[in-house]
């Protein structure tokens, strides 16, 4: 029987405890990984031990897949009708709403996240996204098609079955929630791998959908490394779908194991270099607001953060000032602190990374104007950094880095800001700021990207779509349109001459 | 007048508060202008179960004052569509909290077995208030492509505004459910009229209201007669949206109401601009049954039998014409009969009931002068027809053959628990048979032919359809009526478009008009 992990919180932010079974949770059942091995999950205010957890290895992986195929053909898919499903989403969003505070503490301890940052968005935003796509289980319409009067033409829109999901460290709960309400929504069965970083919240989740009634086998769980866990679902020759959220590269490793595989079907939401185009006409100091959380919320490990801000000559040293005054008023530090705005980058890993684009910015020939070292000596905390006389070309404005680092960019012409915003391999998002209607419209429908913000930054609705334009992947989370992810088109054509 | 009642239910040794004023602004309140009261009475003993305030034309007047000062404050465009779900699930909540005195309260004013009122009647309405809930924050609309360089085209799904609802008395919760549902889901205030034989429930129900957190004037009851309300409703000039279920009679005074409401209320010159009330209708019925040769009798005959027996035949899609292929008719007729006599009919907290009574004194005296005129027309009763002596407006089970097609009892709604048997030869007289109505809202078949089924099925001139069952209804299926039975569809995705008024937004970020044109 696997352990249970215990903690308990006596900090100004939060009071509470928890106890979450640290093993795989597999046909609704708790079990030690196969190969009995455990992965350490790390505090990354200090580096130290939290808590082991059970390691998954492909045998698992097979052993939640069956589970997954067995709930589907007899206790889920259209077995169990809409309002069913819905029913039990709606009580897991209740359950998930009686355990906020604790699902809040939980992420902010294993991802570093501020604790009050965790409660209003990532918990907030994700007993949105459960009760929005509870409400559409029983809505899964076909159409009935008219061709000629002996024909009797109608679509069903039949879940695909067995989903793996796979879903990265930034926003563990939230993210997992954007796959998993969908999926079980239209009536697929689900195997969750938690990013090896950040597993914790799902096993809270998962708890919770016992308490809820949802079958065994209907959701699962299977923590691991991404090159054990990852691969083996993307080489799983009976699993139909993967949904996952993670980097560019790893999209592509996907792809490549789909099509070696059994051209298994996959949404990708992935990497970003979102440009951000400030006009002279903005609104200079609800630009500077919107621009400042787009790049530093979440301390800059969000895909579609604003990391290129292109600012109008006439506006930019007042921008450049105000911008950096906001900056410096952000509180880095211990993310159970009341007013903590900024916490550690999630691990050594990526720490090293974030350090290592930085000292490539200054190596490049870019001013180093604010920021650029590490905070404190325990813990991976990067002091929020702005870069700027940056050329195009440099390895901090293509490349995706993920963490607390701004390249503010002055530009003139605005005829080519257009052209200067898109270009790059990626295409998740952008924002345009100017109180002109007619050049922010104009200038929205022109950007190449999944979600194009004007005058704000990284609002989300859960019945908004999201998602990305050319390397930033393919496919929509949130919204209608992520009902299609786990839904196959079936054409019923009937004879009746 | 306009206290609160203690109504004691002997059988469930329960007793139960009732509200007997009207709900208005979230607060029971006596009539503004008027003593009169309406007497609610048990229909299986003919008791008084207690009296409510009687609506007047002003106190409609205030109750939709009350809506529309909400509507442009409260409710409408200024609720977002999570807090009008969250609401929404909150009041599906409470019935389910309160679901055994809801029961109760309803077999006790119409009649109908506690039981059936709890799992179905009020099993169906919190589904379907769950249901709409989960529509709120997806009603959308279009963006339409005009011209990328200078325009925005959009449309957006508004609310339609201030909805007058007039429900019926023989599902009184369900009804209520039915409408409050997607009109709350889209942002629309209501003016809700029950019946006045069966106020009590929708009485109730404005508590759950108040306890769920809607805010004031969102929601008001006022039970009133129809010919005071319900017209008052149907002619308000304020009143954006009428939605009646009832009889075909009173809907059609209802579209004439609503047609002259607001050219009485513009100039002459300007009637013709003037936006007229919308109306959703769904009415009457005198619905077909058709047994094929094919068909697995037994089971023909339990929904068969189900169809002209369930609710005590109070149900608009009753099937009531029941017409029988000649070859399998006395094997057929005899199965039904001996399922018909297996219906308990008697009083609603009687576990074994399955009908009770007919709602009120004057159902009783219509559904009997039918049953008579039946057999002075010459039909054959080979089942029931007969009154039963003591208390209550029980009806049994009434069984008519050798009907003719110009009989009343084969034209005419009886909404009652008597059924008319017809014979057939050919598919094509049985199509023929069945759509000779003016009617068109329910209709059934039972065949094991799979292509019988697509042809009668697509012939059949019905808004619900049923192949090899009948009744059965479900909160995401659309339900309504063609011919005079109706207008509008209730239910699934297709109720939204009742409650919800396009806005077409032409928005021009690039044009410049040369002028002279």
């Amino acid at each position: 029987m696997p352990e249970i992990f215990e903690y308990e919180w006596n900090t100004p932010a939060y009071k509470g405890k928890t106890a979450l079974p640290t093993g795989l949770y597999i046909d609704g059942k708790w079990v030690e990984g196969s190969s009995q091995s455990t992965i350490d999950v790390i505090n990354p205010t200090n580096g130290k031990v939290i808590t082991k957890i059970a390691e998954g290895t492909a045998k698992d992986v097979d052993l939640a897949v069956q589970a997954a195929h067995k709930a589907f053909e007899t206790t889920w898919g259209l077995n169990a009708p809409g309002s069913e499903r819905g029913r039990l989403l709606y009580k897991l969003a209740d359950l998930i709403e009686q355990h906020t505070e604790e699902f809040a503490a939980i992420e902010a301890l294993d991802n570093g996240k501020a604790f009050n940052w965790a409660k209003m968005a990532d918990v907030g935003l994700s007993l949105g996204i459960w009760r929005y796509y509870a409400g559409w289980a029983d809505k899964v319409q076909g159409d009935t098609i008219e061709t000629s009067a002996d024909k009797l033409n109608y679509t069903r829109h039949e879940p695909i079955g067995a989903c793996g999901l796979i879903v990265p460290w930034n926003f563990p709960l939230l993210i997992a929630s954007w796959k998993i309400a969908p999926a079980l929504a239209t009536g697929c069965t689900v195997i969750l791998k938690p990013s090896e970083f950040t597993p914790l919240t799902a096993l809270l989740l998962a708890k919770l959908t016992a308490e809820a009634g949802f079958p065994a086998g209907v959701f699962n769980v299977v923590n691991g490394y991404g090159h054990v866990v990852g691969q083996a679902l993307s080489e799983h020759p009976t699993l139909e779908k993967i949904g996952f959220t993670g980097s560019t590269l790893v999209g592509r490793k996907l792809m490549e194991a789909s099509a070696k595989s059994n051209l298994k079907k996959l949404s990708l939401e992935l990497g970003g270099k979102s440009p951000n185009i400030i006009f002279d006409d903005a609104d200079l100091d609800a630009a500077v607001q919107w621009a400042n959380h787009g790049i530093f919320f979440n301390h800059g490990q969000v895909c579609a953060a604003g990391s290129r801000i292109f600012v109008h000559a006439k506006i930019y040293d007042e921008f450049l000032k105000k911008f950096t005054e906001k900056t410096k008023e952000l509180k880095v530090g211990d993310p159970f602190a009341p007013d903590t705005f900024q916490g550690p980058q999630v691990s050594e890993v990526q720490f090293n990374r974030v350090m290592g684009y930085i000292e490539a910015g200054k190596a490049a020939g870019a001013t180093l104007h604010l920021g650029g070292h590490r905070i404190g000596n325990e813990g991976y905390f990067i002091a929020p950094t702005i870069f700027t006389d940056t050329t195009p070309d440099m390895q901090i404005v293509r490349e995706e880095i993920f963490g607390p680092v701004a390249a503010i960019i002055k530009f003139e012409d605005d005829d080519d800001i257009v052209a200067k915003a898109n270009d790059s391999v990626y295409g998740l998002a952008a924002a345009v700021f100017s109180k002109d209607i007619k050049r922010a419209l104009t200038t929205a429908h022109k950007l190449r990207a999944g979600t194009v913000w004007v005058n704000c930054y990284n609002n989300l609705a859960p019945n908004v779509p999201f998602g990305g334009f050319k390397q930033s992947g393919f496919g929509r989370d949130l919204g209608a349109h992520a009902l299609e992810n786990y839904t196959s088109v079936k054409a019923v054509q009937v004879n009746l001459a | 007048m306009a206290q609160p009642v203690e109504i004691s239910i002997a059988a469930a040794s329960r007793k139960v508060t009732v509200p007997t004023g009207l709900f208005i602004n979230n607060e029971f309140v006596p009539s503004v202008d008027s003593n009169e009261l309406i007497q609610c009475i048990n229909p299986a003993t003919e008791e008084v179960i207690c009296s409510v305030v009687a609506g007047s034309v002003a106190d409609i007047d205030r109750a939709v004052a009350a809506a529309r000062a909400a509507y442009n404050t409260t409710w409408g465009k200024n609720v977002g569509p999570l807090e009008r779900a969250r609401l929404l699930h909150r009041l599906a909540d409470l019935m389910e909290r309160d679901r055994d005195t809801l029961a109760e309260l309803e077999s006790l004013n119409n009649g109908k077995p506690v039981r059936v009122a709890r799992d179905f009647d009020i099993g169906d309405s919190i589904g379907c208030l769950r249901y709409y809930a989960g529509w709120a924050d997806k009603i959308t609309g279009q963006t339409i492509e005009v011209d990328n360089k200078t325009k925005l085209a959009f449309t957006r799904h508004d609310p339609i505004g201030v909805c007058g609802q007039i429900i019926p008395w023989n599902y009184p919760i369900n009804m209520w459910a039915w409408k409050v549902a997607p009109a709350l889901a889209c942002g629309c205030t209501i003016v809700m009229k029950p019946s006045e034989i069966t106020p009590l429930t929708a009485l109730k129900l404005s508590e759950l209201i108040v306890e769920a957190g809607f805010p004031p004037g969102v929601v008001n009851t006022v039970p009133s007669l129809g010919s005071v309300g319900g017209a008052a409703l149907a002619a308000h000039p304020d009143v954006d949206k009428v939605a009646f279920t009832g009889s075909t009679v009173t809907g059609r005074k209802i579209m004439e109401a609503a047609a002259k409401s607001n050219l009485k209320k513009a100039s002459p010159e300007r009637a013709l601009l003037a936006i007229l009330e919308q109306v959703s209708l769904e009415l009457g019925g005198k619905s077909p049954h058709i047994v094929f040769a094919s068909a697995d009798l037994e089971q023909a005959a339990n929904w068969a039998a189900l169809g002209i027996l369930y609710n005590t035949g109070q149900d608009c899609t009753a099937g009531s014409r029941l017409f029988v292929q000649d070859t399998v008719y006395d094997k057929f007729i005899s199965i039904l009969v001996s399922k018909a006599k297996e219906i308990v009919v008697g009083n609603g907290f009687d576990e074994k009931t399955s009908g009770g009574p007919v709602v009120s004194k004057m159902q009783y005296d219509k559904v009997w002068s039918y049953i008579e005129s039946g057999k002075q027309e010459g039909a054959k009763v080979i089942l029931g027809g007969q009154k039963r002596a003591g208390k209550g407006f029980f009806v049994d089970p009434t069984i008519f053959t050798d009907v003719r097609p110009d009989m009343k009892i084969v034209r005419d709604e009886i909404f009652g628990p008597v059924l008319a048997v017809a014979k057939f030869s050919t598919e094509e007289e049985a199509v023929k048979l069945a759509n000779d109505t003016s009617y068109g809202l329910g209709a059934g078949l039972h065949s094991k032919d799979a292509d019988q089924c697509m042809r009668v099925s697509s012939a059949l001139e019905a808004g619900t359809v049923w192949v090899n069952q009948y009744n059965l209804l479900y909160n995401n299926v659309p339900f309504g009526g063609k011919k005079q039975s109706g207008i509008g569809r209730e239910l699934g995705s297709y109720a939204l478009e009742e409650y919800t008024s396009v806005k077409a937004v032409h928005w021009n970020f690039g044009e410049k008009l040369d002028w002279p044109f």
